[in-house]
């Protein structure tokens, strides 16, 4: 992997998450008994957005989430160029802080309260994405996402509590059910749109293609837990996918309680036991 | 078609009614008639939405709270009066408070008459409601040039 | 050149402190400390010209007047403080005062001339940057201090005016701090120590009321014991090695020399508050706010920490080590905590100031090259932006009169400049790619190697930092009601020392790379032989990272293509669009609170926690380092 790589998922990211977000709603509504939207339906949503008003409560707000934008394609650039994992980490986060500020800025309750739960979802993912890097670097001996791909085994292997730890934290990331808090996707609403309700228009385009680079980060970090061969890697990455949309289709949204105990107590223990394993087997 | 008639979010209000045409809004989002299929999606927000449907009629102590919703809408809107109260007043017409339908406050776009309304009369307001938009957006973009 | 460059660092602040007690008038303050701080700034940059190694560069003076003095020094100050001790019927601090004075008078009479020194002072690249915090933060901190003086008494009439006493104690402290940064002679260390201790003692009790005066004997009280730990340890290693060098005693095996660097480290560990003397640092937030950022962050509490990572290599891989390490540990992990439930600003900044203090211990603990690496860099990261933190929030009470954090919002628009600031101080606290960031990025690195499990406890140490910093930046930006500007009467002398300290957290930041070259690689290299760095590669995505932040501020040029609306209120909003009207017809006005979570991170519960743990740990160190 190099600068190609991930100049490639600049540019080619936004369709295949597109996509991805497009194929979600077809199958939550099969789930549902119902025939759902186009495959497409996405793009179309987002260039009706682009055609609206850009209506802002404060000037400025939506620099806030245009930072949040730049960032997440950054961090996104950043793992598939096989940056240094903690680094796309740190810089996710960066972006993630951007999209709460922007909530906070737009000085609205809805949006405020959405920032804030939007930051409790940060703080619920965090130790579990960081524990992952933990991992991968206790068992290839770098932090490097290239050396990471190139292990000969897959990490899931030696990695299985670590694993189970960031898929319980993935519904926060896809904005799914049960962890849907600070905003959520196309039917469901959440206390309005938390974090984006005060964001329209251009502005809120750029949300919705953000999170197609979201979802192909997050299901690329989920591949490198079976990266040694690449269709195992991608077959499992569809297979998680799947499992998630089960998830969101058949649980309901938890108290914010309950999501950041819940997270940090299966990190902990899943993390912290799959780490004691790993501290043994040296 | 340009991409607005693709994708028409609503957002529902319901003004002072029986509630009867409320559900008729919601079957029309159910498996049977699912407009989710032509990317119709109810939101919540007034900032997300582009089809402000109304149902109901407007009263004294509706109205502000009509008036609000429509102006936080970003342009291109439309507003659908759905149901024969929201067109006209229906049978609270007479009420002391009421004020009518929903053309005493608002520009509504499309009528649709019916108690309580059909489903599938709601998707045909929408589709209409749809065609208007795409409207509005074009005379925004001659207002632009001009 | 090193010798006259050192005397001068360490004399001329005291000569200052002599002179400001003679200030009649109220404007001569200024011009006494102004010269006076850029000449100190001035000098203080003129180690980087002594071009000092990693290793050493040992100077000895030749003044045989210089420790009695310090001897008739200290005894004076145990005399007044016993006084002040027995006044107040604080019979601990009595006691720990006496205990203390016997034993120094004893050893001094019994085996002082016993014991030749080759060297008191030293200077190596640790210690010029230990130096340029003092120097430069310290003395800009004490220029803030003038105006914010001012400020306070011109409102404060219940406040006696002490401020002679006060740019005293500041310079004098000064003096103490370059003096422990340079010493090799252990007991002149623990000379500067101890008058750190005093001047710290004095500062907390400034504003002479009753909670100012218990807390300032309850800091004192955990100073005293640490400071009794110190002169111990200096004892043992006398009696047992005969030398009270700094380099000598490094330079031993490290069995040999375990009880000492443990009760060094003790001593550490209460200056810097680690738990469980935490308590300490938390009520000594009373003094004054100036007080707070040069004593209690960015300085005093830094020479706990400078001691404990001077220590790095005799604690590696040593079971005091990991101990020393795992207390650092629980402390951040705590103290993280406890900053979630936390509403008064300047408390936020003290728990966050002891987090990073436990970081820093931490690093110290490990003892690899690449933590006292990351150690390192935290010490100068964390000076900068804590003292600019606590800088604004000082300024901001006095606008506000509340230093709770609820009550900042809208405070870009009330206060844009200094929210401004306040908001790059707390960027620089934990956002990528600042400092702060950095460092913790290689704690991260080098704590995975030492012990993955240790790394768990970071992890949600430093998600938990995550959550308060951002609450706090998103009240800042908050706007509620139509605030108007209200930022007029801070005077020039404020300003310049936080903009300077602005300015030096983004710079430190983007000019990472050769600092760390200059003032940090050459001690690494000096003792372990090898290189720690982050990687070329990574200082360029770094570097990319800064100069999106940089271009942050340029988006606030004029915007087209907004339209303005009033924030959703469920479609009830009426007059300016912040107000709506609730289900009774009465209008209201809209209200935005921040989590707490008091239950779940209250500050007694965890506090509790933490003291019982860390006291079991630190008997273990102790007896383990006698065994």
């Amino acid at each position: 992997m190099s600068w190609i790589t991930g100049l490639a998922f600049v540019f080619f990211a936004p369709f295949v998450g597109g996509l991805i977000a497009g194929f979600d709603r077809k199958i939550t509504a099969r789930l549902q008994g119902r025939i759902g939207p186009p495959i497409l339906q996405p793009f179309y949503d987002v260039g009706k957005l682009l055609q609206k008003d850009n209506l802002v409560v404060r000037r400025s707000q939506h620099l806030y989430t245009e930072f949040f934008f730049v960032l997440t394609i950054f961090t996104g650039a950043l793992f598939f160029a096989g940056g240094d994992l903690l680094l796309v980490i740190f810089s996710l986060a960066m972006a993630g802080v951007f999209f709460a500020l922007g909530g906070y800025k737009a000085s609205s309750p809805y949006s405020f309260i959405g920032a804030q739960r939007e930051v409790l979802q940060m703080v619920s993912y965090e130790p579990a994405v960081l524990l992952a890097a933990v991992g991968m670097y206790m068992v290839t001996g770098s932090f490097k996402v290239s050396v990471i791909a190139a292990y000969p085994k897959p990490l899931v292997m030696l990695l299985p509590g670590i694993f189970f730890a960031f898929f319980f934290i993935l519904p926060v990331k896809f904005r799914k059910s049960p962890f849907d808090l600070s905003t959520s996707h196309h039917a469901h609403q959440e206390i309005v749109k938390g974090i984006t309700t005060e964001i329209s228009g251009k502005t809120l385009a750029l949300v919705e293609i953000a999170h197609w680079y979201e979802y192909v980060f997050v299901l690329g970090m989920g591949y490198l837990f079976f990266a040694s061969n690449i269709w195992l890697g991608l077959v499992m990455t569809f297979v998680i996918f799947e499992l998630l949309l089960v998830v969101d289709n058949s649980t309901a949204r938890v108290r914010w309680q309950a999501m950041m105990a819940s997270s940090w107590i299966v990190a902990l223990v899943a993390g912290g036991l799959n780490i004691l394993y790993l501290m043994l087997r040296h | 078609m340009g991409m607005l008639s693709k994708s028409p979010w609503v957002i529902h209000y319901d003004g002072s009614s029986c509630n009867g045409c409320d559900i008729e809004v919601l079957a029309a989002l159910m498996p049977r008639f699912d407009v989710e299929r032509f990317g119709v999606v109810n939101t919540g927000n007034p900032k997300h939405a582009d089809i402000l449907l109304l149902t109901g009629s407007i009263n004294e102590q509706n109205k502000p709270v009509v008036l609000n919703i429509y102006e936080q809408m970003p342009n291109p809107k439309v507003v659908l009066a759905v149901g024969i109260c929201a067109t006209s007043g229906g049978i609270f017409r007479e009420c002391y408070n009421v004020l009518g339908g929903a053309d005493k406050v608002l520009p509504v776009d499309v009528y649709v008459p019916g108690c309580a309304v059909r489903p599938e009369a709601i998707i045909d307001a929408v589709v209409k409601g749809v065609g208007i938009l795409e409207q509005k957006r074009a005379a925004m973009l001659a207002a632009q040039k001009a | 050149m090193a010798l006259p460059l050192l005397a001068f660092l360490i004399l001329f602040p005291l000569f200052i402190a002599f002179l400001v007690l003679f200030v009649r008038k109220e404007a001569f303050f200024a011009v006494i400390i102004y010269p006076a701080a850029v000449i100190l700034i001035v000098a203080t940059c003129f180690l980087l010209g002594l071009s000092a190694g990693g290793s050493p560069t040992l100077i000895a003076v030749h003044a045989g007047w210089v420790e009695p003095l310090m001897l008739v020094v200290e005894v004076l100050a145990a005399i007044y403080l016993l006084f002040l001790a027995i006044k107040q019927r604080d019979w601990t601090v009595s006691a720990l005062v006496i205990i203390q004075t016997v034993v120094l008078l004893g050893f001094h009479f019994s085996r002082a001339g016993e014991v030749h020194t080759r060297a008191e002072l030293f200077i190596d690249v640790f210690s010029v940057m230990m130096g340029l915090v003092v120097g430069i933060v310290g003395t800009l901190i004490a220029v803030f201090a003038v105006g914010y003086m001012r400020d306070m008494h011109h409102h404060q009439h219940e406040i006696p005016d002490g401020r002679r006493v006060f740019f005293s104690i500041i310079f004098l402290f000064l003096s103490a701090m370059f003096g422990v940064c340079f010493s090799n002679n252990l007991s002149w260390m623990f000379f500067f120590w101890e008058i750190t201790t005093v001047c710290s003692f004095l500062m907390i009790r400034y504003k002479g009321d009753a909670t100012s005066v218990k807390n300032a004997f309850w800091a004192l009280r955990w100073n005293l014991l640490g400071g009794l730990a110190f002169l111990i340890g200096i004892i043992y290693l006398c009696l047992t090695h005969h030398t009270i060098e700094l380099d000598k005693m490094l330079a031993l095996p490290k069995a040999w020399v375990m009880l000492p660097v443990a009760l060094f480290c003790f001593a550490g560990l209460t200056k810097s508050a680690q738990l469980p003397f935490s308590s300490w640092l938390v009520g000594a937030m009373v003094a004054p706010t100036p007080v707070s950022a040069l004593l209690h962050s960015s300085t005093m509490v830094k020479a706990g920490v400078y001691i404990v990572l001077r220590l790095a290599t005799s604690l590696e891989g040593t079971f005091v080590g990991l101990i020393v390490a795992f207390v650092g540990l629980i402390t951040f992990l705590i103290c993280s905590f406890i900053c979630i439930s936390q509403n008064d600003a300047k408390k936020v900044l003290a728990y966050s100031t002891i987090a990073n203090l436990g970081l820093i211990i931490l690093c110290a603990g490990i003892g690899s090259p690449q933590a006292v690496w990351a150690g390192m860099l935290l010490i100068v990261f964390h000076a900068v932006s804590k003292g600019l933190l606590f800088l604004c929030v000082g300024s901001i009470e006095h606008k506000l009169h509340s230093r709770q954090i609820e009550d900042m919002s809208g405070l870009i628009i009330r206060l844009p400049k200094l929210s401004v600031m306040l908001q790059i101080g707390i960027a620089g606290m934990f956002l990528a790619p600042f400092g702060m960031l950095i460092s913790k990025w290689a704690v991260l690195r080098a704590i995975v190697d030492f012990n993955p499990f240790f790394a768990l406890f970071l992890i949600y140490g430093s998600t938990a930092t995550l959550f308060f910093w951002v609450k706090w930046l998103g009240k800042v930006i908050t706007v509620e009601k139509d605030y108007k500007n209200e930022e007029t009467g801070i005077s020039l002398d404020q300003w310049i020392p936080m903009g300077i300290l602005t300015a030096l957290t983004v710079l430190i930041c983007g000019l990472f790379s050769p600092f760390a070259n200059i003032l940090i690689e050459p001690y690494i290299v000096a003792l372990y032989g090898r290189e720690v760095t982050l990687g070329a590669g990574n200082m360029l995505i770094m570097s990319i990272m800064l100069t999106f932040i940089a271009l942050f501020p340029l988006t606030f040029l004029p915007t087209r293509g907004v339209k303005m609306a009033k924030p959703y209120l469920g479609g009830a909003n009426v007059g300016d669009g912040r107000q709506f009207r609730d289900s009774l017809g009465g209008v209201k006005p809209m209200h935005m609170k921040n989590f707490y979570m008091e239950e779940y991170f209250s500050e007694t519960r965890l506090m509790r926690l933490g003291v019982i743990v860390t006291t079991v740990f630190l008997a273990a160190m102790l007896a383990a380092g006698g065994m």
